[in-house]
């Protein structure tokens, strides 16, 4: 954005309209191979082509959950061990006091809570949510893409983004329309 | 000839009727609430009927903390009465939400789509009511906390070999994830109602629930994965927690309780009394929704008949493996346990459970009875009937266990009814509320369920979506 005009509104990015999901995947796959990097699609259910299109193959979701999980299974378990054996040692029944067979429920439980709150809450700070404004949200046709339309967005952010020659380049497309986001 | 016929064509209806689209998906679901529709006069009734039952629980209760768990049945040699059995009643009504929402979708059941969003729900509040029984049995409930491991000045912990702690443990987490579980997968829904939001407050509301999701393809791939890794973790999550609440009885050295049969046991019963309840709310929301009638068909109804039946059976081979081991097992309390629970002073709720469990879910073999909305909703709330006594036929056997010096009885009073029935009351009116300001059918996954031509994805599932 370093020729950025000040008379100029600043521009989020550039908006294309599709009505059904191909088109919104075929667009991305052109914008792509054109070169284009900072952009993302706006979908009413999930299209895992277009997050394959844009690059995105995997999520980190998987490792962040499992980690959750490795943590709660290992800390339940030792929290057992510890307050059972050390802090509040009592005899049940003759057992030994690290009778690991009746820790492993508790350990289980712990294992799933935390993978849980780890993935829930995981998903929602890296989204960066709660993000109740959003420059998009200025677009009035935007409020379709919880609903009944497809949209692909090219960021100004993006090297390559040229307001004509992006705006230009996205008419290819087999869009509805192409709005403009104003920052 | 005709039956086997009647079943292929089943296979082959389609398990949304009607042309649809996205947009009409979001019309018949989601604009209703927006538009502030008159709710079907239905809705008021029943939500008139729980709010009055509603009443009556908080009336119990005020009771109850002012007098004292004295107020009840309950006594030595039966100490658990109806609380545990309402305890275990509403726990097991919950996994059907649970079943549905992450076992069938490992398992690529595409009828889930437009059940499992009200079953969640049905979970959810089903596990408030559990959970409110032993924390009122406590006798002391303002202790509550001491149930969970915190630093005390007493030095005192809780008992890691107790299933009772492990219970706390199980239904905590089982509570949590399945909120967390039933809101993610609400967010997308929630961001569609905030998009459509006519007034001020449905914008901040809506809003603000939905995080300001904007369906990012990004996000969605977050979403999708978490999805499908809270579904693995739900499916084993189910199992524990009735396992777990089967160990409060199994680990207990009482004749006919201490048996490895019960947590199979338990969570078949548990998923075929679910089912029982899936069924009796989807009947009276087709009816008085029309326009949800088009996503919760007679197929899925169909479908969750039968899931009810087979694990209805389950059950079934359950009480015949209990009353075999108790006579193959030569042991003398096991069997004079057994004549008792037939035939002794509480051998008629024995005789209710087999009726109600074996002998009427048996119609359910007839096409027929499962395609008749009145004859399905009779069986499911018998089946209803009938679980709950199985926990109470279970619980009196307390009343009847080795020597005779330690037999006694029990009857529960009108403070016992009433609690239940205030918690009939409490799930009736959050039921209801849910109806009235949430989506009852998930969108998101209804949209991406629909034919390619109509807009959406064929049912492109999330395990294909998740990498």
């Amino acid at each position: 954005m370093s020729e950025h005009d000040d008379s100029a509104p600043a521009v989020y990015g550039l908006l294309a309209q599709f009505d059904t999901a191909d088109k919104m995947v075929d667009a991305t796959k052109k914008a792509n191979e054109a070169g284009y990097t900072c952009m993302d699609c706006f979908s009413p259910y999930p299209v895992g082509e277009a997050a394959d299109a844009m690059g995105f193959k995997t999520s980190e979701m998987g490792p962040v959950m499992f980690i959750g999980g490795l943590l709660g299974a290992t800390g339940g378990f030792f929290m057992q061990y510890f307050l059972g054996a050390y802090q509040f040692p009592v005899n049940i029944g003759g057992r030994p006091f690290l009778s690991w067979p009746s820790f492993i429920p508790v350990t289980f439980e712990m294992m799933v809570l935390t993978a849980a709150l780890c993935g829930v809450f995981g998903l929602i700070a890296i989204c960066g949510l709660p993000m109740l404004y959003h420059p998009l949200f200025n677009v009035p046709s935007f409020k379709r893409a919880s609903g009944d339309r497809f949209f692909l967005c090219i960021e100004a952010i993006d090297p390559k983004f040229d307001l004509a020659v992006t705006r230009e380049f996205m008419a290819g497309f087999q869009a509805l329309e192409v709005a403009e986001v104003p920052e | 000839m005709t039956d086997t016929h009647a079943s292929t064509a089943m296979l082959e209806d389609p398990l949304i009727e009607g042309k649809q689209d996205l947009a009409k998906v979001g019309v018949a679901i989601g604009d209703y609430l927006i538009d502030q529709q008159k709710q079907p006069v239905q809705w008021w009734f029943f939500f008139a009927v729980g709010f009055v039952m509603l009443t009556v629980l908080l009336y119990a209760l005020v009771y109850l903390f002012y007098i004292g768990v004295g107020i009840w049945g309950i006594n030595v040699p039966v100490a658990w009465g109806f609380a545990i059995i309402n305890f275990v009643w509403w726990i097991g009504i919950g996994h059907a939400g649970t079943l549905i929402s992450a076992i069938l979708l490992l398992l690529h059941q595409k009828w889930r789509t437009s059940i499992n969003r009200f079953s969640e729900t049905m979970t959810i509040f089903a596990v408030m009511c559990a959970g409110l029984f032993p924390l009122i049995h406590m006798g002391r409930p303002w202790f509550f906390y001491w149930l969970l491991p915190f630093p005390n000045i007493a030095g005192v912990w809780p008992q890691w070999r107790s299933p009772l702690v492990w219970d706390v443990f199980a239904v905590t987490t089982y509570f949590t994830v399945s909120l967390v579980f039933w809101y993610i997968g609400m967010m997308p829904d929630l961001a569609y109602l905030r998009d459509k939001a006519t007034n001020r407050a449905q914008r901040i509301i809506y809003g603000v629930l939905a995080l300001g999701w904007r369906g990012s393809a990004i996000h969605w791939r977050r979403h999708e994965k978490v999805y499908l890794i809270l579904a693995g973790l739900g499916t084993p999550l189910v199992f524990s927690v009735h396992t777990v609440v089967s160990f409060d009885f199994a680990v207990a050295i009482v004749p006919l309780w201490h048996a490895t049969i019960f947590p199979p046991f338990f969570v078949a019963g548990a998923i075929f009394s679910g089912f029982a309840m899936v069924i009796v709310l989807a009947i009276p929301m087709r009816k008085y929704y029309p326009a949800v009638a088009a996503f919760i068909t007679r197929k899925h109804l169909d479908y969750a008949a039968q899931v009810m039946f087979g694990t209805g059976m389950l059950v079934c081979f359950g009480y015949a493996c209990e009353a075999w081991m108790a006579w193959y097992g030569r042991s003398v309390y096991e069997w004079g346990t057994t004549k008792q629970r037939m035939f002794g002073p509480y051998g008629w709720s024995y005789w209710i459970l087999i009726t109600c469990n074996f002998v009427v879910p048996q119609l359910l073999w007839s096409r027929k009875i499962r395609h008749n909305d009145v004859w399905l909703m009779i069986i499911s709330l018998v089946a209803l009937v009938g679980m709950w006594f199985e926990r109470y036929v279970i619980v009196i056997t307390l009343s009847r266990e080795y020597v005779p010096s330690m037999w006694g009885r029990y009857a529960p009073t009108i403070w016992d009814w009433a609690t239940m029935i205030g918690s009939l009351g409490l799930f009736l009116t959050l039921f209801m509320l849910f109806l009235r300001f949430l989506p009852m059918i998930s969108m998101t996954e209804v949209r991406e369920l629909l034919p390619k031509e109509e807009g959406g994805a064929d049912g492109h599932s999330v395990l294909e979506n998740a990498p």
